[in-house]
């Protein structure tokens, strides 16, 4: 059974088809990257499955639990977290708080209004580590609107890592990051992701990042799925190298310089 | 039936007035998204200046036709003193504070309520300055077997008039385009050419005028008195409520209902009329969270 | 590798506080009784703005109809003594804790479904709604008149003290003012525990990034409720304490404005620090009174204040000085 499902699943805004009845199922630990031109509905369904956005019509079926009419914190608890393509984290917390934040959340303990947040060992011990995972402990008690934009993608992502989801949505990561920070980043979060076998679907531009990383790439135009495979699949797909590169053939997808 | 067109007429009075008040406040914050917690001491003012102003140059006693013509002349006299004020102050209080959160200008027009609150006990004293000399030249019309003022008809007039005005003036004129697109997109019309400060200085203006000639036109009917404008100020945030804030047509509707609801409540459920207005608000928010026409 | 505590030090904490405390408890030795009268309604605002500061300063929601909790706080104990003849000023602040808890939960239901300016102006408007009733239903509350709470009436530590016959109003202020601060610090200690648990982070983090925040798992429409309840009983507290002392509660501490000074008094002190309340609250009751006797336009010169500190010391007293320590530390 797949992790998710979405079947037929729509949401238009007016005459806008930002997602077409799609069909996408994610497999267990797989990475999937999730691609396409601009406009082209990418973020708009990580969007709808979050619960950002309300799906018009069509299901998420989710480790075999239709939770389309779900909330946004019920679908967290279920296990699907997200980062964002533009940076959203709590910016007058420190790096470390804003980890341990989603720490408690997971656990429940937010709740807790009689006990001392600090002194928590267990979660504080965590949070250091995935900190340490994410190359953010040296700004650890930095507050997180002082971190460089780079840090603070890791810091997003790091956020929803650290609710220790079963489906980790991306959205962007290293959008806005310099061409040697890109690397760094996306090394650290495929490490994290394989070493603790998190479902991740992430949506990118760069096709460098894509084909290196992937084990399935989906091509989304116009709200709807073009295709899907692996990257050597969709490096030899004609119609694919047209429709994100405007041209084809068998170097279209290599770069030229 | 001669009671209920009296009271009829005297909820479309009030309404009028709190209409001119509620429909500046909605304008301020729909174009650029703040409240004035001064607003209604700008109304305040507004009365106490005209009401000066007719009894310095025309004296408390009614006179005859000619001095009823200058004397509503002066009216709108209130109106423009309260535009300059609001244009004096959106570009030296106001402006500094917008990139802050807008909490901070919430404070500090707390702050210049107090301030003008005292200004007004400075500059006029605590005894009531009334022009009702105006309602008195004017006298009143039968409605049946009993009389009403007429002046308070010409207050309903100005409040149509302000209503129709104020509806062609935002979607029938240049001025009025450029200030829907500004509340719509600052940035947007920055990137137009639009000169947003001029913009924000003109709309505070005019809403503030709203207000200024809320009082004005009010003044004759029911003296100025210290404390009215924050006692205003919660009657049209009821109104905002209920309308939507931002909203022509819910500072319109939303002043209608208050108004109606108040006069009834006057007559049947005195004491707790206020509490009453406060649950259809509370209703209606129910249904609609941004209130009956307000943009989310 | 065991984690570093990125709290607060409570030695360090307990090395601020101490001397703080210890020269509260010291000074009505050295000040006269008009003094300690003062301070006692400092720190009962104190309690008030340090509840109205859960919401502003933590959970980044500008409430403009707290009076509506003081006021709820001080009818209670004015109908307690009143009616039901209780004396017990235990008591009358339980009835009061229970009825503002009552009142904030159910006004707060309301408007925590909305944000920012409608928030704030909802909880003006509906603060209103009670500030009406106390004037109109005269008959119950007095009306305008207000209703009297003499000193004479109550009686403190479960009826061990007692304010009747000679020389009873010194004895009452003395003991009304450690009343008061042990409260006082108790207050201070739960709101300190509140804001620095889990739950304080979270709704710290709703003020920063409600959209995260309900990413992150945290419900934030009901821990806004939640913060707002907590909220309104605090400065519920603050005005049964407020009503003995005052002798007297009246709708002026129902009408908005009141709300007004009780944001005024947080600003002043800092919002976005723990302690800013406590030392606006302290400072604006000072500034008040001072401001009344010597001009019978007193509210222009807070207006003047109130605008000043928005405009050139947004960061308020503690804000301030915290700022100039940070810089001072840097060289």
């Amino acid at each position: 059974m797949a992790l998710l499902q979405t079947i037929d699943l729509k949401r238009y805004f007016g005459e806008t088809r930002a997602v077409d009845n799609v069909n996408l199922s994610i497999e267990e630990r797989e990475f999937v990257s999730l691609v396409g031109p601009n406009g082209a509905g990418k973020t708009s369904l990580i969007n709808v499955i979050s619960a950002l956005l309300q799906a018009e019509s069509g299901k998420i079926i989710f480790r075999g639990q239709d939770i389309t009419r779900l909330s946004t914190t019920q679908r967290v608890k279920a296990g699907i977290a997200r980062s964002f393509q533009l940076v959203n984290v709590f910016d007058d917390l420190t790096t470390f708080d804003n980890v341990a934040l989603a720490i408690f959340s997971r656990q429940g303990k937010t709740a807790h209004l009689t006990s001392l947040a600090h002194l928590d060992e267990e979660v504080n011990r965590e949070a250091d580590g995935i900190l340490g995972q994410f190359g953010l402990a040296a700004k650890r008690d930095a507050n997180a609107r002082d971190l460089a934009q780079g840090e603070r993608k890791l810091l997003d992502v790091a956020l929803a890592y650290a609710l220790k989801p079963k489906l980790l949505f991306l959205d962007e990561p290293t959008s806005g990051v310099s061409t040697r920070d890109k690397g760094q980043i996306m090394d650290t979060i495929a490490s994290v992701v394989r070493a603790e076998g998190i479902t991740a679907v992430i949506v990118e531009h760069d096709m460098d990042v894509v084909f290196k990383y992937s084990d399935r790439i989906v091509v989304m135009a116009q709200g709807a799925i073009l295709a899907q495979g692996t990257p050597d699949e969709i490096r030899k797909n004609d119609q694919v190298a047209m429709t994100l590169l405007g041209t084809s053939g068998p170097d279209a997808f290599t770069r030229k310089d | 039936m001669d009671t209920l067109a009296i009271q009829t007429l005297n909820s479309i009075f009030y309404a009028a007035v709190l209409f001119l008040i509620s429909a500046g406040l909605s304008l301020i914050y729909g174009v650029m998204r703040i409240v004035n917690l001064a607003h209604g001491t700008f109304y305040a003012l507004g009365a106490y200046v005209t009401a000066w102003a007719v009894g310095s140059v025309f004296g408390a006693t009614a006179g005859g036709n000619w001095v009823l013509a200058g004397q509503l002349l002066l009216l709108p006299i209130g109106a423009f003193a309260i535009a300059v004020v609001g244009a004096v102050i959106e570009p030296t209080l106001l402006r500094p504070l917008y990139r802050r959160p807008e909490e901070y200008v919430l404070l500090i027009t707390f702050g210049l309520l107090m301030i003008l609150e005292d200004v007004m006990k400075l500059l006029f004293g605590g005894t009531p300055l009334s022009a009702g000399s105006i309602m008195d030249s004017m006298g009143s019309i039968s409605i049946g077997r009993l009389l009403y003022p007429t002046y308070n008809l010409i207050v309903i007039g100005v409040g149509v008039i302000a209503a129709v005005g104020l509806w062609w003036f935002i979607y029938r004129t240049r001025f009025g385009v450029i200030l829907r697109a500004t509340s719509q997109d600052r940035r947007m019309a920055s990137a137009l050419g639009l000169n947003v400060g001029r913009v924000y200085v003109q709309a505070f203006a005019i809403g503030c005028f709203m207000a200024g000639l809320g009082g004005a036109v009010v003044v004759p009917a029911q003296a100025a008195v210290l404390g009215m404008g924050v006692d205003a100020l919660i009657l049209a945030f009821v109104v905002i409520v209920i309308g939507g804030l931002g909203s022509l047509e819910g500072a319109l509707v939303g002043a209608l209902i208050v108004s109606f609801v108040r006069t009834a409540g006057i007559q049947f459920f005195a004491e707790i009329e206020l509490a009453v207005l406060y649950l259809i608000a509370a209703a209606v928010l129910l249904i609609r969270p941004t209130g009956l026409f307000g943009r989310a | 590798m065991p984690a570093a505590p990125t709290g607060p030090s409570v030695p360090r904490l307990l090395a601020f506080a101490v001397p703080i405390v210890v020269a509260l408890a010291l000074l009505p030795r050295f000040i006269d009784l008009y003094q300690t009268e003062l301070l006692i309604y400092g720190l009962t605002f104190a309690i008030a703005a340090l509840g109205f500061n859960l919401l502003l300063g933590y959970t980044g929601l500008l409430s403009f109809g707290h009076s509506a909790y003081f006021g709820m706080g001080a009818y209670t104990v004015a109908f307690i003594v009143r009616d039901l003849h209780v004396q017990s000023m235990e008591l009358c602040i339980l009835g009061g804790l229970l009825s503002s808890l009552v009142i904030s939960a159910l006004f707060g239901y309301v408007c925590v479904r909305h944000t920012r300016i409608f928030f704030g102006i909802l909880t003006l408007a509906l603060s209103q709604v009670l500030w009406s009733l106390a004037f109109k239903f005269f008959w119950v509350t007095g009306g305008t008149d207000g209703i009297r709470v003499p000193r004479t009436s109550i009686t403190l530590l479960a009826g061990l003290m007692d304010f009747k016959g000679p020389g009873s109003y010194q004895r009452f202020v003395y003991a009304y003012y450690y009343y008061v601060l042990v409260l006082f610090l108790i207050a201070t200690v739960v709101m300190w525990v509140i804001v620095h648990s889990p739950f304080g982070k979270a709704l710290q983090a709703i003020r920063d990034n409600e959209t995260r925040a309900s990413f992150v798992g945290i419900r934030v429409r009901r821990y806004r409720w939640i913060a707002f309840v907590i909220s309104g009983s605090f400065t519920g507290l603050a005005g049964a304490l407020w009503v003995p002392l005052n002798g007297l509660t009246t709708p002026e501490i129902l009408y908005w404005p009141f709300s007004g000074e009780i944001v005024f008094m947080t600003v002043l002190g800092g919002f976005r620090t723990f302690t800013g309340p406590i030392v606006g609250a302290i400072a604006f009751n000072y500034l008040k009174v001072y401001a009344v006797a010597s001009s019978q336009y007193w509210q222009m010169v807070l207006g003047i204040v109130l605008v000043v500190m928005v405009m050139v010391l947004p960061t308020g007293i503690v804000g301030t000085i915290g700022r100039f320590a940070a810089r001072l530390r840097r060289r």
